[in-house]
């Protein structure tokens, strides 16, 4: 009865007002895009200024505090496998045979020379848990109608002061993110294309992250296959499945 | 005693041109080690008196967290200035530093930097932090020529640095390059840029906090302060010590080979003349010479060109040493990239000591090789000898 009222009142807001609030927004977001677990199978293709590599790379999921990634290629990078649970990262390197967690000022170091943090990889609070949302207008991107977001942070222990997120009106996904300095300054930008319906789900399946203040096209990340809601062992998500 | 010093030296002036290669080959080595080991000990002088001008004056306090070789202790490397070093700021005698790790973008390149916050009013260093009291929009910022040229920056030129503050957040801003400095001592040059202390206190929320206190007052007795840890001016310049000796030790097979060289000379000559005067030995102990005698005479003659050397390579070593100590050795590479405090050029220091201990092992080294050949003649047979025969 209570969820009823609050929908139908969430409804008659939508109508009066024209757009649902920030934090309604992203709550639908969050619906759209989370899944109870997911399958993926990405490439990362680091631009730099000479040269792009790209890193082939399969990885599991389940909500966003468990994950399992494993490195295909280049044959370099090939074995290296990634155990996220919770707020603790551990990468298991297959030349050395060792597992090592990174922690503390390790995680502000760029994962394989990309454009992204481990730190980026490992923040999961909600968005509306670190910063005060509004929607400051709506705006077209990539020919798409968005909502244009600005975040605000409200706890001190944030990378980034402020952000802009833009979602897409009708799919419910996000098209572009700036990240601010303190200062106001734009330190970073990811792009949000090749938004694909999987599973009855709008997903946005190439991500590119770029830092602002560097040149170069930064980090293309995109994913080749994804499936969700799968049969996931959860022995994946121990330390021994690293080794393995 | 006198008569065996005269006679040695008769014979060496009379062996002519033998003598006059083997003192020449000897008073190189003499002029070649006493210039080579007063590179180094102008090295040592010079990169401790740079390194205390430009980096560490009387000597400094470092937060108990700080490690110089792992920037991922900077975070924890801070706190307020003790009270007890207050007075001593105040007077001027004492001054924070606040270090952190940030990125400069120059020409839209990224390289990870220290940033570093001094008072501008410091006297204590060399570093042009007067610059940095300047009113601007940008930060106004003092780096060392060899990050300029790395980054292709020059006096005036705006460009951007990126920071995390105390709780992680991350700022940016543009710094104005107020002045290049020019030095030898590379950790204060070397991929960091320096601003004023209260700027940086403030960009990092942490007012009138620091992470090392650097003092002038070297002769002053101090001790340990709660979280901070003393490092003495020898402590912070241990470091070029262990690099002289090493190379020292280096040096010492060059010093080695070129006194083997003349060694070899000498003791070939030595067994050249007991072979060739063996006439002459059995005579001299027909007239009354022990045979400890005529080996001490041998002995001193060969030992003498190591004299006559000294006297040689005074001839022309001084001039020459002179002048090296006046204008000094540049190096033929870049020694910006060497990590740590060298001149391009580098001026020798002549001790006395230097000299008296030089001149003492090549005239020891030169006694010894000379006596090794002459023990034979306590062996000898003056009657066999006087009449020639080999023996």
């Amino acid at each position: 009865m209570k969820t009823l009222f609050v929908a139908i009142f969430s409804a008659l807001a939508f109508l009066a007002i024209g757009q649902p609030s920030a934090d309604k927004i992203m709550e639908m977001v969050d619906e759209n895009m989370s899944s109870e677990n997911r399958i993926f199978e990405s490439t990362m293709t680091i631009h730099g200024k000479r040269s792009s590599r790209t890193i082939t790379s399969r990885s599991y999921s389940v909500g966003d505090k468990q994950s399992f990634t494993e490195y295909l290629s280049p044959a370099r990078e090939q074995g290296t496998k990634m155990l996220k649970l919770e707020d603790k990262l551990w990468i298991y390197n297959p030349s050395t045979d060792r597992t090592i967690q990174i922690s503390g000022h390790m995680l502000r170091q760029s994962v394989m020379g990309s454009d992204l943090s481990y730190e980026d990889m490992m923040d999961d609070r909600k968005l509306t848990d670190t910063y005060d949302a509004k929607v400051i207008g709506k705006e077209e991107v990539d020919g798409r109608p968005t909502w244009l977001l600005e975040l605000t942070a409200k706890v001190d222990d944030v990378a980034y002061a402020s952000r802009k997120v833009w979602i897409d009106t009708e799919r419910l996904v996000p098209l572009k993110e700036e990240l601010f300095a303190k200062s106001g300054q734009l330190l970073k930008r990811s792009t949000l294309t090749d938004v694909q319906k999987i599973d009855g789900r709008w997903f946005p399946t190439t991500i590119t992250y770029k830092n602002m203040l560097k040149k170069g096209d930064g980090t293309v990340f995109k994913m080749t296959s994804i499936k969700f809601n799968q049969d996931i062992a959860d022995y994946l998500f121990t330390k021994a499945a690293l080794k393995q | 005693m006198l008569l065996a010093l005269k006679l040695a030296y008769r014979n060496l002036v009379g062996a002519g041109l033998r003598t006059w290669l083997n003192v020449i080959v000897l008073s190189f080595s003499f002029v070649v080690i006493i210039w080579m080991k007063g590179i180094m000990v102008g090295w040592d002088h010079q990169a401790k008196t740079d390194t205390q001008n430009w980096e560490i004056a009387g000597g400094q306090y470092w937060h108990e967290n700080y490690d110089q070789f792992d920037p991922f202790t900077l975070t924890e490397s801070h706190a307020p200035v003790p009270e007890s070093m207050q007075e001593e700021i105040d007077r001027g005698d004492a001054m924070a530093i606040l270090v952190t790790q940030g990125t400069i973008y120059p020409e839209g390149r990224m390289q990870s930097i220290l940033i570093k916050g001094i008072s501008p009013q410091q006297t204590l260093l060399h570093l042009p932090t007067q610059k940095l009291d300047t009113t601007l929009n940008a930060i106004p910022a003092v780096i060392g020529s060899h990050m300029a040229k790395v980054n292709n920056l020059e006096i005036g030129d705006f460009v951007t640095i990126q920071w995390r503050d105390v709780n992680g957040t991350f700022d940016a801003s543009e710094i104005f390059i107020a002045d290049i400095f020019s030095t030898n001592v590379p950790t204060v040059d070397g991929a960091q840029v320096w601003i004023s202390l209260e700027k940086l206190q403030s960009m990092m929320l942490i007012p009138g906090e620091a992470t090392m206190i650097t003092f002038r007052d070297s002769d002053v007795e101090r001790a340990d302060i709660d979280n901070w840890t003393l490092k003495t001016q020898a402590a912070l310049t241990a470091n070029i010590d262990e690099i002289i000796k090493t190379k020292t030790v280096g040096q010492s097979v060059f010093y080695f080979i070129l006194l083997l060289l003349a060694m070899l000379a000498i003791f070939d000559t030595q067994v050249l003349s007991i072979f060739r005067r063996q006439r002459e030995i059995g005579t001299i102990v027909a007239l009354g010479f022990t045979k400890r005698q005529v080996v001490w005479l041998f002995t001193t003659e060969g030992a003498m060109h190591s004299i006559l050397a000294a006297v040689v390579a005074a001839i022309y070593g001084i001039p020459f040493l002179w002048w090296q100590a006046k204008t000094g050795w540049t190096m033929p590479v870049e020694t910006s990239d060497y990590g740590m405090a060298i001149a391009q050029t580098l001026y020798p220091k002549y001790t006395l000591g230097l000299i008296i201990g030089t001149t003492l092992i090549v005239v020891i080294t030169t006694t010894i090789v000379s006596y090794w050949p002459s023990r034979k003649i306590a062996k000898m047979n003056p009657t066999q000898a006087i009449k020639g025969k080999i023996q």
